[in-house]
């Protein structure tokens, strides 16, 4: 657990840039601290392991101000990645990751041993264990960064917008891997973002700070997005609230029905039979895979290159937002639910999403 | 007789080669003059450009007496200290210590200073002491900035060591002063070109310094087949091209 108590950073020049922080990192847990530049974010995570000194107030780890520890003993015991991954260029990728472990004084083989094992779990090929970090691309390097940060399997992690100087298909996908890493590893985690999208994505808590230093709401991300604290927060989160907050409701209690369908290479007497008074049919093909929608219109066409594309499809373990996307994106209006093994299940229309959404509205307020 | 055919006939010579007066002698003692020199500016430069490398602070003193120094007329030290100290070995090495100070001293912090940020702070992030810092992270990352400074104060040293003659000293510079008083144009000349040829023989002693010593990783000199061709990004250059102004322009690495 990481706790900052009235912290307050005032420079020389009397700038504060952090005033009154006073927030809980638990055990964990993914804690984002996000705002715009000139937050304090940086400022007050790399506070944490005493790199910057705190002017007032306290920060303690595990209950221990660490004020009272030595700040080099602190430091080796929470890992750390840095923006641009900060890799050490004269080193080989084994050796930037063994760095912890050379400093507490490891065997070599130990070290090697549990720096090769890193990179496999955060996606590396050994294979690249003997490079430079000049010979890996951005996104490898960002790798790196982060099994270095792990490599002495230190309780807590800082992390100072470790993913932004990469371009956003790479990010997507490490963003996955760290979450995937982190239901592994559990690790308490101080993230530093300035891209709120980012934060929500990531985060199990999100504080959200302004241009001063101070802390302008604390909470998890559904409740930043349906109920931001202030003008600044609802305008820090921007456009699209109310339909990004669907990220955070599920979609297993849609009332998902079932609907005219055929099978692909039917013929256009099944076509008529199955589909009534439909415009469309839903073609499946003999795995019961949705394959796409066939427009009826009255005639019973059914030549393939007259289908039209699925759009997406949704499972009941995803979220309203997969859900409406679906719905909205589909001819009929209607999303396509289907298994965990992408067979068929029902359709439900943006319609009965929207009166779903109304009556868990009225639940849960 | 051209000037040509008599440094060949110098050359030639065979006496010219033997005895305590003898080429060979004076190009041992001009190099003793230059290694002594290069060492003690070295003790003096190296440690102070990585202390205000590392801290930042003292930088402009430093610099600037860096410079002032680049300022001061070798030969006119070198007749201040005869007539201070006298003749003999001390004079020659102040004046040629004091021009070996500044680019060492200027590299070096420059190469540090070099050393990208987002490296410094995952080092001290990272629980590394601010020696281990220095040392392990920052020097080797300076390396071939530290060492071209080297070469650089090395070239000097190694040209103006001929002034060691005017003071009754060895070295090649021998040959020039008493060719100029035998008005023997031979030997003048060879004087000169031997010194050349020594400068040149120090630069690729220091290019292959720079081979073994800078890691791979900094140097870039990387197998090409090795290279990153993963479609995540491209891959960035080396962090360490200084782009600091008052990096000396590093002389003529080889490729």
């Amino acid at each position: 657990m990481i706790e900052f108590e009235s912290v307050t950073k005032r420079y020389d020049d009397g700038t504060v840039a952090v005033d009154g922080l006073s927030l809980v990192a638990a055990n964990g847990e993914i804690t984002v601290l996000v705002g715009p530049s000139g937050c304090g974010k940086t400022t007050s995570l790399r506070m944490i392991n005493r790199t910057i000194d705190v002017t007032s107030g306290t920060i303690s780890v595990d209950g221990q101000d660490i004020a009272s520890t030595d700040a080099v003993t602190l430091r080796r015991n929470i890992g750390y990645v840095i923006q641009h991954a900060g890799l050490f260029p004269h080193r080989t990728i084994v050796d930037n990751i063994a760095t912890v472990p050379h400093l507490l004084g490891w065997d070599k083989k130990r070290s090697k041993g549990v720096a090769l094992e890193l990179m496999e779990r955060v996606g590396l090929s050994t294979a690249l264990a003997t490079r430079y970090p000049a010979q890996l691309s951005g996104g490898q390097q960002q790798r790196v960064g982060v099994a270095r940060a792990l490599a002495a399997d230190p309780p807590m992690l800082l992390m100072d917008e470790p993913f932004s100087a990469v371009d956003p298909v790479v990010r997507e996908s490490l963003q996955d891997e760290f979450l995937r890493l982190q239901q592994e590893l559990g690790k308490t985690i101080v993230f530093v973002t300035h891209d709120i999208d980012e934060a929500i994505k990531l985060g199990d808590q999100v504080a959200v700070m302004q241009v001063g230093g101070t802390l302008a709401q604390f909470a998890p991300p559904a409740e930043l997005l349906s109920k931001p604290a202030n003008d600044f927060v609802a305008g820090f989160i921007g456009r699209d609230r109310g339909y990004r907050g669907l990220s955070f409701v599920g979609a297993e209690g849609l009332p998902v029905h079932e609907r005219s369908t055929v099978a692909v290479g039917a013929s256009e007497d099944d076509v008529r039979q199955a589909t009534g008074d439909d415009d469309h049919v839903l073609v499946l093909d003999t795995e019961r895979h949705p394959v796409g929608w066939l427009p009826v219109n009255g005639q019973a066409d059914i030549s393939p290159e007259r289908l039209l594309a699925l759009g997406t499809t949704f499972t009941p373990a995803q979220t309203l937002r997969a859900a409406l996307d679906g719905a909205l994106a589909s001819p009929t209006g209607e999303a396509v639910c289907v298994d965990g093994d992408g067979r068929f299940v029902g359709v439900v229309s943006h319609g009965e999403i929207a009166e779903h959404l109304q009556t868990a509205g009225r639940q849960a307020g | 007789m051209t000037l040509f055919n008599e440094l060949v006939a110098f050359l030639s010579e065979s006496a010219n080669w033997s005895g305590s007066r003898g080429i060979p002698v004076r190009i041992g003692e001009h190099v003793l003059y230059t290694v002594v020199a290069l060492a003690a500016a070295f003790a003096v430069a190296f440690p102070i450009g990585l202390l205000i490398g590392h801290t930042g602070r003292g930088a402009f003193l430093a610099i600037n007496i860096g410079n002032a120094a680049r300022a001061v007329p070798t030969f006119g030290v070198l007749i201040l200290v005869v007539l201070l100290a006298g003749l003999g070995f001390l004079p020659v090495l102040v004046a040629l210590v004091i021009l070996g100070i500044p680019p060492i001293l200027t590299s070096t912090y420059a190469g540090i200073r070099g050393v990208e940020g987002s490296t410094v702070i995952a080092a001290r992030s990272m629980g590394m002491t601010e020696r281990n810092m220095l040392l392990k992270v920052e020097l080797p990352i300076a390396l071939p900035t530290v060492i071209a400074g080297l070469r650089s104060a090395t070239l000097q040293i190694v040209s103006t060591a001929t002034i060691a003659a005017y003071v009754a000293l060895g070295g090649l510079g021998r040959f020039v002063i008493d060719g100029q008083q035998q008005r023997d144009y031979g030997k003048m000349a060879a004087g000169a070109v031997l010194v050349a040829a020594l400068a040149i023989a120090f630069d690729l002693l220091w290019g292959l310094v720079d081979r073994v010593v800078v890691s791979p990783g900094v140097s870039g000199r990387l197998p090409r087949t090795r290279r990153a061709r993963d479609a995540d990004s491209p891959p960035p250059t080396t962090g360490t091209t200084p782009t600091d102004p008052l990096t000396p322009e590093p002389a003529g690495r080889p490729t």
